[in-house]
């Protein structure tokens, strides 16, 4: 019995390695041909631009990842992080003085609120995920409406030391990318290498059995909730810097790009399935895409149609792959 | 062939009477809840506004929320499932346009508007066929990248253009009255509801439909067809979402490949606000159509005495998670 | 199922029994293209400004998306309230007219302001200014900065924007003037009124076309957006950027110079000569037609005049933002 599981393990293990393989290979191939079309594609100014303008979405989908293993989603997280966002700059606006560090915590600490009520409603209350996250993104939109009361908060509003969050950078490397580059760390070795990690893998699996080992299934499902928040939160602030200017719309229907991306990566709706390093080529593709449609020179009518049509097709390749591979198992198996 | 399906169908009966045993009180509360709320936001709403408690007034609300109504009911049958469908706004903005583009181009309004419901057919069917083929992905994928392909194909058609100029009698799907006060797309809806209703409740079809999402392995083995009902109740979905796209074009008199942005999110909470559970299996009709109500007297109602909208969804939102949370802890004290 | 079907029939009967409103009078509707954007929050300032001056009741509406679906429900509850006249700044100006004309024949005097709807919706629009004169002057603009020669491009908000649109068109009709023969319009990009995409399509702009001399964007998102981005990659002086903006998001660029100068009117008085406007539709000082004038408070007298196949009103010319004044309009819009 263990044998046979431990042998399934292994090949769900390849199967999400070939996944990850044809992901890149697709990666490769498209990107071979945005640096036919444009030369400038594959240059470390672009590459360092593509990185900038992934980071956010990346940081995100961590966090998205993460609830849906555990069989969630989250669509509050485009209005989260306009209202961590919204906040943070007003504070910022109000006290010039105010440390960058301090500006991110404040934007972290109302995330984390923000998820964490959502973890209370999916976890204690029982209400589910997309009924939860589609009612708190109207009210965290709309409360970010009243607290603005309509008003931007604009670049002239931000002192310099707020808006060098997101331009600065160590070592040449753009602070987006490194904050993406820790969270993306922090993350790998907390979902496989910690207990609590391992938990959430556990409960998206299966609940039921989960319950039975002794999980605390609730509160693993209000710290998901609570981690994506605080992710949001960061974004928010991230965000403002970047483009500094904050708006009650920030990232209105971001969340899907953040789905999207997750979906890409191999991440399963169903539960219990989704790696960190499957995860990096998703929001690869779909930050190329963004990145390198503009760049071609196709008309900005056909990029629609296109990325869905990207979108498709890398997911309905990378399943029939995983299918191929767990075929010529199974006859490996009889043998 | 014939004792499979009848053993299906004593299978699901089994399945059905052991979910009424449990359930049953829970919809019963359920759906008179909704139905306490919708005399409560009418109590409301006419305290609020003189000019809410008026049979014209009422009529005419229903104008402006009941084309993307017609989804919802055929959106309970993917959510009884426990899917998703979350393209429909791009399938009606897909119909609407090359409706509208062949109909300038001379073809006759009337194959102008069966090539737009045929167009939704095809876009349900390809969400429908792609989700069974590939039983790996689930329907958020699919229809989220299909999503964003409808929506782009009606962009490469309609560039930055706007297409229009319908012969007159097209406004009466969206415009007109039958008896000068009943507005046309209400009677419309009601003929739809009764149908889905019917479909849904009084059918081997529907008892399928819960068998699939109660438990589709089950169902399988017990001869229930589950790729074909998928593929017809996604169809459908398609189908629904065109007509929705005639009443809303004849709404606006013209179309874009913008229209509806968004309507995916506002049908989902119609259908869940109605009792349907997205994992699948739970849900009666009635339930749905007490919820279309709902939202749609609501948002009319506090409009009406110029609420902001970003409030209004602030009390729509509220609205979604109280109810639910209700209807849980009356779950709880049933157990208990 | 019975149950709810009786109780639906006592309701109604309950429904039939009451009602006859009484109409108040006076009472003036604005509707924006969308909330959370202080240029409209500033036209319904100038709007209820003006409806105070005149003594009447104003609404203000403003839908959470800027989508001509959600003006259409605005319209019908604004029919329901029987109010005098709706000004509206269209999302759409086709999708407006059948929901437009049903106002009208309920009596309600109609007026679009800043985004028209078509002629037949409306009986005057509120120009904020020539949209020839938006066009031509911002290709003027580019042109005295670039030294007139080079490739420009355009940086626009989404590509069913109505407005820009329009004025895209005056700007490539300007372009054909042979003084700007050595200036080539090489894009016209779309940010969709996106921050993100807005930064992406300009990072985009730069590097598909290296030569690239000015940027041309009529949109305050997207103007600001470039700025940000020719900001952080220091390219004032390199890169030219004008447009239209508003002055508070603009500030910062204007006064680094990335930008050196730009346009755009007050929307203040905008929504102020649209109550005026629709003061004198109700009051029927004017029906529309060219050449009836009336008074518009602090504005001053002002004259409907053709334009195309309906009339306007004009404000006029589009204001001029630079490093001189742009800090005593920074704080008011």
């Amino acid at each position: 019995m263990s044998e046979k599981s431990s042998k399934n393990k292994i090949s769900l293990e390849r199967i999400q390695q070939i996944r990850e393989f044809s992901l890149i290979g697709f990666i490769i191939v498209l990107s071979i041909f945005v640096q036919f079309r444009n030369s400038n594609f594959l240059t470390m100014s672009n590459i360092d631009d593509l990185l900038t303008n992934t980071a956010i979405l990346s940081i995100l989908a961590v966090g998205m990842m993460m609830v849906i293993i555990t069989r969630g989603i989250d669509l509050s997280i485009g209005a989260t992080l306009a209202l961590s966002g919204m906040v943070t700059s007003m504070t910022v606006s109000n006290y010039p003085s105010l440390h960058p560090l301090v500006a991110l915590l404040i934007g972290i600490f109302i995330g984390l609120i923000s998820g964490a009520i959502i973890g209370l409603l999916v976890a204690k209350f029982n209400i589910l995920p997309i009924i939860a996250t589609l009612g708190m993104m109207n009210v965290f939109r709309g409360i970010t409406f009243l607290i603005s009361g309509g008003k931007w908060v604009s670049a002239y509003q931000m002192s310099d030391s707020f808006k060098a969050i997101s331009t600065g950078s160590i070592l040449g490397i753009n602070n987006l990318i490194l904050i993406a580059i820790i969270i993306y760390l922090v993350f790998y070795y907390f979902i496989n290498y910690t207990r609590t990690g391992r938990k959430i893998y556990a409960v998206g699996s299966s609940p039921e059995s989960a319950k039975i080992s002794g999980i605390n299934v609730d509160r693993i499902t209000w710290l998901v909730y609570s981690i994506m928040g605080g992710l949001a939160g960061l974004s928010g602030v991230l965000w403002v810097s970047k483009f500094a200017s904050a708006q009650s719309n920030t990232a209105s229907g971001y969340e899907m790009n953040v789905i999207a991306a997750c979906v890409i990566g191999g991440v399963s709706i169903a539960g219990g399935e989704g790696k960190v390093t499957g995860l990096i080529s998703g929001v690869l593709l779909y930050g190329i895409l963004e990145n390198a449609l503009p760049m071609i020179n196709v008309s900005p009518f056909w990029q629609n149609a296109i990325q869905g049509a990207v979108i498709l097709i890398a997911v309905l390749v990378s399943a029939l792959i995983k299918r191929r591979i767990g075929s010529s198992n199974k006859i490996r198996r009889e043998d | 062939m014939v004792n499979n399906s009848n053993n299906g169908i004593t299978l699901n009966r089994e399945i059905k009477s052991e979910k009424e045993f449990s359930l049953k009180k829970f919809f019963f509360q359920w759906e008179w809840l909704l139905f306490l709320i919708f005399i409560a936001i009418h109590i409301i709403n006419s305290q609020l506004s003189p000019y809410y408690l008026n049979t014209y007034t009422l009529l005419d609300a229903t104008m402006t929320f009941l084309d993307k109504a017609f989804i919802a009911l055929s959106m309970t049958f993917v959510i009884i499932f426990g899917d998703i469908d979350i393209s429909v706004g791009s399938t009606i903005a897909l119909a609407s346009v090359i409706m509208a583009v062949l109909y300038n181009a001379g073809l006759p309004m009337p194959l102008a508007i069966l090539v737009c419901l045929l167009v939704g057919v095809i876009a349900g069917f390809i969400n429908g066929i792609l989700i069974v083929k590939f039983k790996e992905l689930s329907a958020v994928i699919v229809t989220l990248s299909t999503m964003i392909l409808y929506r782009g194909i009606a962009y490469i058609i309609l560039e930055n253009q706007a297409s229009g100029g319908f012969p007159m009698w097209f406004n009466f799907l969206g415009w007109g009255y039958i008896k000068t006060i009943i507005p046309f797309i209400l009677v419309a809806f009601i003929i739809a509801a009764v149908i889905f209703y019917v479909l849904l409740h009084k059918t081997t079809f529907g008892r399928k439909v819960y068998a699939i999402g109660n438990n589709d392995v089950a169902s399988l083995f017990s001869g229930v067809k589950v790729d074909k009902i998928k593929i017809i109740v996604f169809t459908l979905n398609g189908l629904m979402a065109a007509i929705a796209a005639l009443f809303l074009t004849s709404k606006m008199g013209s179309t874009r490949p913008n229209i509806a942005s968004g309507y995916e999110l506002d049908v989902i909470a119609m259908v869940v606000l109605g009792g349907v559970s997205t994992s699948g299996g739970k849900g009666r009709m009635i339930g749905v159509l007490l919820s279309i109500f709902i939202i749609g007297f609501l948002r009319y109602g506090l409009g009406l005495v110029n609420v902001p909208d970003q409030v209004i969804l602030i009390v729509i939102g509220i609205l979604l998670i109280f109810s639910v949370m209700l209807s849980n802890l009356k779950l709880f004290s049933n157990k208990s | 199922m019975k149950k709810f079907l009786i109780s639906f029939m006592v309701l109604v009967s309950i429904f039939m029994l009451v009602g006859n409103v009484t109409a108040q009078e006076g009472k003036y509707a604005i509707i924006v293209k969308n909330a959370g954007n202080p240029y409209n929050e500033k036209e319904m300032d100038g709007f209820e400004k003006a409806i105070n001056e005149i003594g009447g009741e104003v609404i203000l509406k403003a839908p959470a998306e800027p989508t001509a679906e959600s003006q259409i429900i605005m319209i019908e509850q604004l029919i329901t309230q029987h109010v005098d006249a709706i000004a509206i700044a269209g999302n759409d100006p086709d999708a407006l007219q059948p929901a437009l004309k049903k106002a009208m024949s309920r009596g309600i005097k109609v007026l679009s302001l800043d985004s028209a709807v078509n002629a037949q919706s409306r009986m005057v629009h509120i120009n904020q200014a020539d949209p020839e004169q938006i066009g031509r002057v911002q290709i003027q603009a580019i042109s005295e900065m670039i030294g007139g020669s080079g490739q420009i491009a355009v940086l626009s908000a989404t590509s069913q924007a109505a407005n820009q649109n329009t004025w895209i068109e005056w700007m490539k009709k300007e372009l054909e003037k042979p003084e700007y023969d050595q200036i080539e319009l090489v894009k016209v990009a779309y940010g969709d009124d996106l921050r993100d995409k807005s930064v992406s399509e300009t990072e985009a702009l730069l590097k598909s076309y290296p030569d690239l001399k000015g940027i041309i964007a009529p949109t305050t998102v997207a103007i600001a957006a470039a700025g940000k981005v020719l900001t952080d990659r220091g390219l004032q002086g390199e890169i030219e950027l004008t447009g239209l903006g508003l002055p508070s998001e603009m500030a910062e660029y204007i006064k680094n110079g990335v930008c050196d100068w730009m346009y755009l009117w007050n929307p203040i008085d905008v929504g102020y000569l649209a109550g005026y406007a629709a003061e004198a539709l109700v009051t029927e000082k004017i029906t529309g037609n060219p050449g009836e004038t009336f008074e518009a408070g602090r504005l001053g007298s002002k004259e409907v005049i053709q334009a195309g196949d309906g009339t306007e009103i004009m404000l006029g010319a589009p204001f001029r933002f630079d490093k001189e004044n742009i800090d005593q309009w920074k704080d008011v819009y």
